[in-house]
Formats: C-alpha cells, structure tokens, sequence
C-alpha cells in the first residue's frame, strides 16, 4: 500500500515536473485564458512583454508620477486600451487579461486597487 | 534553590493560559483582516482622528517595552545585584511586548501588505521612518543580551551588550516620543519635553509591568518576595511614577502659560469629554492613588499594595495614551486663529472618536502577543528571578533594616 | 528648447496675445500655452505652480470648485460616515467674532515648499514634485496616516474602502492617503486645475510662481497676499487674497 502511494507520488511528481511545451504537458496542463481584443503589435514582442511587462511598468510609474514624465512608451492606461475585453471592458474577470494570466501565475495585483480596470471609463463626480 | 518539577495541575494551567493567549491573538488577527479587506471603513477612525485604539494599544506596549528593559539596565550597567538577577525576565517582557505593538501597529496600517516596502523605502527625515530602524534594532539587542545571561561562556559580553540595550532603548524611547513631539501641526503635540516624558513614563509603566509579571509568576513557584527587593522595587516605581505626574504638570503648565495653547487646555483640561478621562483616569487612578499605595505607611510595606499599584498604573497609562493621543486629534486644527471656521470637513469642530470593536480586538490582540510569548518564555527557559535570600537577609541586618 | 528659451518664447506670444487680444481673453491663452510639456520630458524645477484666491470674490453658498474637483478626480464613492469621506478641496466660511466680518474660501493642499508631510512620510511616498506639486505616491504609500498628523491644512484624506469607479487619469484606492494633487493630470497637459476653470467669479488663478511675467507672480508682487499659518514657515504655493 505504502509503496503504491510512494509510486504514484513519484509519477505524480514527474509529470509535474514535465518541461512545459513538450507534447504531454501541452494537452494536459491548465493554460491561461488569454484573449486579446484588439489584435496588433504590443509595444515589444510577446516574449519580452511576458517576462519584462512589470519592469516596464515599474520604472515607468516612477517617472511619470515623481518625476512628472508623460507619454512614456509603457503605460497601463494603453495596456488597457488594447486588452480591455470587448464584452466587459474590462482587463479584470476570470477571462480577461490580466487576471486570467495573474490568476494562472498566482502573482497578486493591487494595481486595480487604485487603477481604473475599465478602458474608457469615465468616472462622474457625483453619487450614482 | 531549585525549582519544583511541575505539578500535573501547574502544567495543564499553562496550557490553559497558552490557549487563552492564542485564542486573544487569534481574534486580534481576524480583527486585522476584516479591517484589512473591508477598509478602515469599520473602525471608528476618522480623517481627524486618525490614529484610534490600535495606537494607544501600540504605543503602550512598545513604550512599556522599552521601560521594563530599565530593570535589566539597572543591574547590568548600575550593577545592582538585585536586579541582575531580574535582567533575563526584564528582556523577554521587552521583547515580548515590542513584538505585539510592532504588530498592532504594522496589522493597522491601511496598506499592512506593504510591509516589505516600508522595510525598503526609507526616508531619513521621518521620524517613523527611524523607528522602522529602532524597534527592529531593540529585538536584536534584547536578544543577544538575553543570550550573553543565558549561555556561560558569553557572560563577560553580558555587560556591555546590557550597555548596548540600555542606550538603544533610551534612544528608541525618544524616537516614540518625537512621533508626537516633532509635529508642529497640532496643539497638543510639538513640544520638545514630549521626549523625556515618554521615557520617564516608559521607566513607570515598565516597572509596573514588570512587578506584575514578577508577581504572577513568583505565586505560580509559591515564593515570596524578599522584603527588602520588595522594599527597594517599590521606592523605585514611585519615585518613577512621581516623575511621570511632575513631567505631565510641567507639559500642561507650560502650555497654559502660552496665550495660544490656553484654548486647548481648556478643552483637554475643564469642558471635553477627555477632562474627566484625564483629571479621574490618568491623575487619580493612573497616579495619586498608586501613589498612596507605596508611600502610605499603613499601606506600603504590603505586597499586594505593590501589585495594586502597578496594575492602577497600567490602567492609567492607557487613559494617558487615549487622552494624548486621542485627545489631541479631537481638538480642531487653527488655521485661522480667533476666527469661528466653519466647513463640510468639520473644521472648527470637535470630533468625536467612538472606537469600534475590530480596531479595539486588534490592540487586545497585541496584548495577547506579549501575553503569549511571556507565558512560553517563561515555561520554556529559566527567566524566574531568583534572589539570594540568605545573602539579603545578611544585608537587611546589616543595614538594621 | 531648453525651460528658458521656452518661456522666452511664450513671454513673446503673450505680448503678441495681448496686444492682439481683449483683456481677460488673452490670460486663458497664455495658461495654456505656457504649460504643454513634451512628451517624456522631467517637470521643472525652474517652474512652481501655485494659486492665488482672491477671498473677495468667493461666495459664501458657492461650491462650483468642490464640485469641479470631485467630478475631475472621480470622488464619487458613497461614504456612510462623512467624517471619513475625502475632500481634496473644501469651502471654509469664516467670520470674525469681535466684528461679524465674514467671508468664504476653499481650502485644499497648499503644495508648501516646505511640506511636513514630505518631511514625516516613513517611505518617501509623500512627496514634491520638480515642480513644486505635492503628491502621494501611491505605489508605496503604506497608509501610516502620519502625513495626515502633521498637515496643518488637514488636507489629506484617508480612503477609508475599496473604489472601483476612479477616473481612469487619476488612480485612487483603499488604504491609501490622498490629497489635491493641483490636477496634474491636468497641469501636464497644459490646462488649469478642474477648479479654477469652474470658478464662476475667476477667483482662483493658477500659474508659475516663479516667472515674473506670470499673472500670478505680478498679482502677488502688487497686491497683498497672504500664506494660511504663515507663522510655520512652510511657503505654501496657495495664497490668498484679501484675509
């Protein structure tokens, strides 16, 4: 019985352990929902924008806010611009772009503590 | 002497304290949590009073904390025997109660996530942000300097790492105290005496803090204390406390000799809701009736008039704290001074602090803490102060006490 | 084209603006024109943008700007207790006991030159701008609260709860302090303060304080003006006229 458990674990541990993109984990591993509305060239290739995205943000919010630089190359309002989903307008919701993907890496954002998720929201003063 | 084995009874008493202390720590953290997902919306804090409960809670442990460090100091760099042997008690209850102000104080704050980024980002002008250097900085020392009494072969070190906490607590003292003392916003603070005041309040509530674990734990051993450690315990607290109520009188005395504070002290002192917290919470249970308790002579030589005093004193430290803190938010700021102001954001007006349940489970949470991490602490390792009877005695006829 | 040259400049097409223009026109053009900044280039510390209240034409009943600056800055959220609800900019009536003598004012941030908020902000997110703007970093704000200790303006708000419809140019959230940020979302492109362009009576004037040919800078060079709790020494970049 013991043993049985120990293998299973083993095989478990091993398929786990799989590099993503061969052929297994592709069919059997949980991907991301990503689904760009707005087709087109982001501002650097995939690649970069999957690993670098952050860094571009954080070194861009900086500038703008303490050093008052606008109209930077990355900025999240043009981030939301083009990944906004078209259904909800919104980059926030189970599907939609930067949850879907956040939620798949478990990387917590605030930004939408603050941010408006919405593209082209426009926020009104007074109480609805 | 040694100690008793303990007793089956005595052993299921510590796991009951143990599960009291847990299950206070436990309330206080989902107190946190609740504040933390809903927004400080649920507490009673306001955009005028802006630090509540959880500060007095806070503030109260990490002064106290610094003071009851005072009792080690005492006999590693005044070498006093008496309290040499009370040094290793005196640095976990520092320690202990650091760690539950550090965390009501970390567990209030409106982002407590960030905490990584108030460990990073440092601005040298804030006096928060020396603080954010200190009280981490008062752990390590208290530890080591517990380590150099424990360990016997790091004994020599023991003295200058007593040294080390002795000044450093000094220093972290006044940094508390100039949380307050360097904001030049507000009437009821800015005062350069708020410094040693906090630290001489330190050296009471500590002290009073102190005699009470001492107590609790001396009944536990079924041990008396040495009358004459008792004697000298009790001239100390009040002497610190008569210093307390002199530095308090002087503060106020000060600011009543200026024309512009006269307004304020009128509304601390005669007509708010914190005259009576202030005249009957801090003046008459937090100092004049401890104070009888030491120095009555019908009264002070009892031991229980010892422990009544320092618990009096520990509830009047928290209506010190409450009227200082709280006190000096509610009264409204001068923008326009001799003109009555009026606007939607209150201003000309007195506010109204009615603490809430979570914020108030959270400071109750930080006691637990300290409780929690004293009760381990002394069942785990030997803090008990352990007096030389025999060579007190000596002395007491010596002296033709 | 370097803060001098610019300015150089638009000194030259404010000449031309008022020879061409009728007086009172010619003042909106020059505010704009004078603020545009390129895009990726830093704020300036040759520059300090500041406002001047004249008190005398505030109305007691009117608060065209606090509502301007909510609707700017998308304060919209429902507060059940208002004490915890944010004002960035609010009207302060005053009066004088010993002659009844009253008048009106709004009160926002100052953006002193000397801000305690900056000075007592544990990480550094209270800050000022090259500029002279006053400004919460929110990305490392821990909400302390002790900014809001020490502001002698009682500017600063707390967001007491979560938001979630925040004007996608001005981000805001829970947990965080905040105050009037002088509208630069605004300012950085150019325009005025949502309030001073809705003030009906034109009693709030926004401009560079520290160019001498700026509106702003002759008016507080010719008339008297004061700074609120003048006596801390903090150099506010609000000032008003006629307290």
């Amino acid at each position: 019985m013991r043993r049985a458990a120990t293998l299973l674990a083993l095989g478990v541990l091993s398929w786990l352990t799989l590099p993503v993109g061969s052929v297994r984990a592709a069919d059997a591993t949980p991907k991301p929902t990503i689904r760009i509305a707005s087709e087109g060239s982001c501002i650097a290739p995939p690649e970069e924008m999957r690993r670098n995205h952050m860094e571009m943000l954080k070194h861009q919010r900086d500038r703008t806010l303490r050093q008052g630089m606008r109209g930077e190359k990355a900025s999240l309002n043009e981030c939301i611009a083009c990944h906004a989903s078209k259904s909800t307008g919104s980059v926030l919701g189970k599907d939609n772009f930067c949850e879907s993907c956040h939620a798949y890496a478990a990387v917590k954002l605030d930004c939408w503590d603050c941010h408006q998720p919405k593209a082209g929201f426009s926020a009104t003063g007074a109480k609805p | 002497m040694s100690l008793v084995p303990y007793s089956r009874a005595e052993e299921r008493l510590f796991y009951v304290l143990a599960a009291v202390g847990a299950l206070v720590v436990t309330i206080g953290l989902a107190a946190a949590l609740h504040m933390e997902h809903s927004g400080h919306v649920v507490t009673g804090m306001t955009n005028q009073v802006v630090w509540g409960m959880p500060h007095v809670f806070a503030i109260f442990l990490i002064v106290a904390a610094s003071g009851v460090l005072n009792v080690a100091s005492i006999g590693s760099v005044f070498g006093k025997t008496v309290y040499k042997k009370r040094a290793p008690l005196s640095a976990l209850l520092c320690i202990a109660m650091l760690a539950g102000g550090l965390a009501v104080i970390m567990l209030d704050l409106g982002r407590a996530d960030r905490l990584v980024v108030a460990m990073t980002h440092f601005n040298p002008s804030s006096v928060f942000g020396w603080n954010v250097i200190l009280y981490p900085g008062m752990f390590g020392i208290a530890a080591v300097y517990i380590w150099t009494m424990m360990e016997r072969r790091m004994n020599p070190w023991s003295k200058p790492a007593g040294f080390a906490a002795f000044i450093w607590r000094l220093i972290l003292t006044t940094g508390t105290g100039s949380i307050f003392g360097f904001l030049v916003a507000r009437q009821a603070y800015q005062s350069a005496i708020l410094a040693p005041m906090f630290i001489i309040m330190s050296f009471a509530w500590g002290l009073a803090v102190f005699l009470i674990v001492q107590a609790a734990m001396f009944r536990w051993n079924r041990m008396t204390l040495h009358p004459a450690v008792q004697k000298r315990m009790k001239n100390l607290l009040g002497l610190f406390l008569a210093a307390t109520l002199y530095f308090v009188a002087v503060y106020h005395l000060t600011n009543l000799y200026f024309a512009r504070q006269m307004d304020f002290e009128k509304f601390l002192l005669v007509d708010s809701e914190f005259a009576p917290l202030f005249w009957i919470g801090q003046v008459l249970i937090g100092g004049f009736v401890p104070l009888l308790l030491l120095y009555l002579p019908s009264l002070s030589m009892r031991c229980s008039s010892l422990i009544a005093a320092a618990l009096l004193i520990v509830v009047g430290a928290f209506f010190t704290l409450y009227v200082f803190i709280i006190g000096g938010q509610a009264y409204p700021l001068e923008l326009f001074p001799g003109m009555i102001v009026s606007s939607s954001f209150h201003d000309g007006q007195v506010e109204h602090y009615a603490p809430r349940l979570p914020e108030i489970l959270l400071g109750l949470g930080g006691v637990g803490i300290a409780f929690l991490m004293t009760t381990i602490g002394v069942r785990v390792l030997k803090f008990l102060p352990e007096d030389d009877l025999a060579h007190l005695d000596q002395a007491a006829i010596h002296q033709g006490d | 084209m370097s803060h001098n040259d610019r300015r150089g400049f638009l000194a030259a097409t404010a000449g031309l603006g008022m020879v061409a223009l009728a007086p009172g026109v010619h003042l909106m053009q020059v505010a704009q024109a004078q603020t545009k900044r390129a895009a990726g280039e830093p704020a300036s510390r040759l520059q300090r943008w500041g406002m001047l209240i004249d008190t005398t034409k505030c109305a007691a009943g009117c608060d065209a700007c606090v509502k301007a600056c909510a609707a700017e800055n998308g304060i919209n959220e429902t507060v059940a207790d208002p004490r915890q609800a944010s004002q960035w900019i609010r009207k302060i009536d005053i009066k004088d006991p010993k002659n009844g003598r009253q008048h009106s004012l709004p009160m926002m941030c100052q953006h002193c030159a000397e801000p305690p908020c900056v000075d007592v902000c544990p990480t550094g997110a209270s800050m000022k701008r090259a500029d002279g703007i006053v400004l919460v970093d929110r990305h490392i704000c821990i909400g302390c609260r002790y900014c809001m200790m020490a502001c002698p303006y009682k500017a600063r708000s707390f967001v007491h709860q979560p938001l979630t419809r925040q004007n996608p140019e001005v981000p805001r959230g829970i947990g965080c302090v905040e105050s009037c940020t002088l509208c630069v979302h605004r300012v950085d492109k150019g325009l005025k303060p949502a309030c001073v362009e809705a003030c009906p009576e034109q009693a709030m004037l926004f401009g560079d304080l520290e160019d001498p040919n700026s509106e702003i800078a002759r008016r507080i060079a010719s008339v008297a003006t004061a700074q609120v709790r003048a006596d801390l020494k903090l150099d506010t970049g609000v000032r008003y006229q006629g307290i």
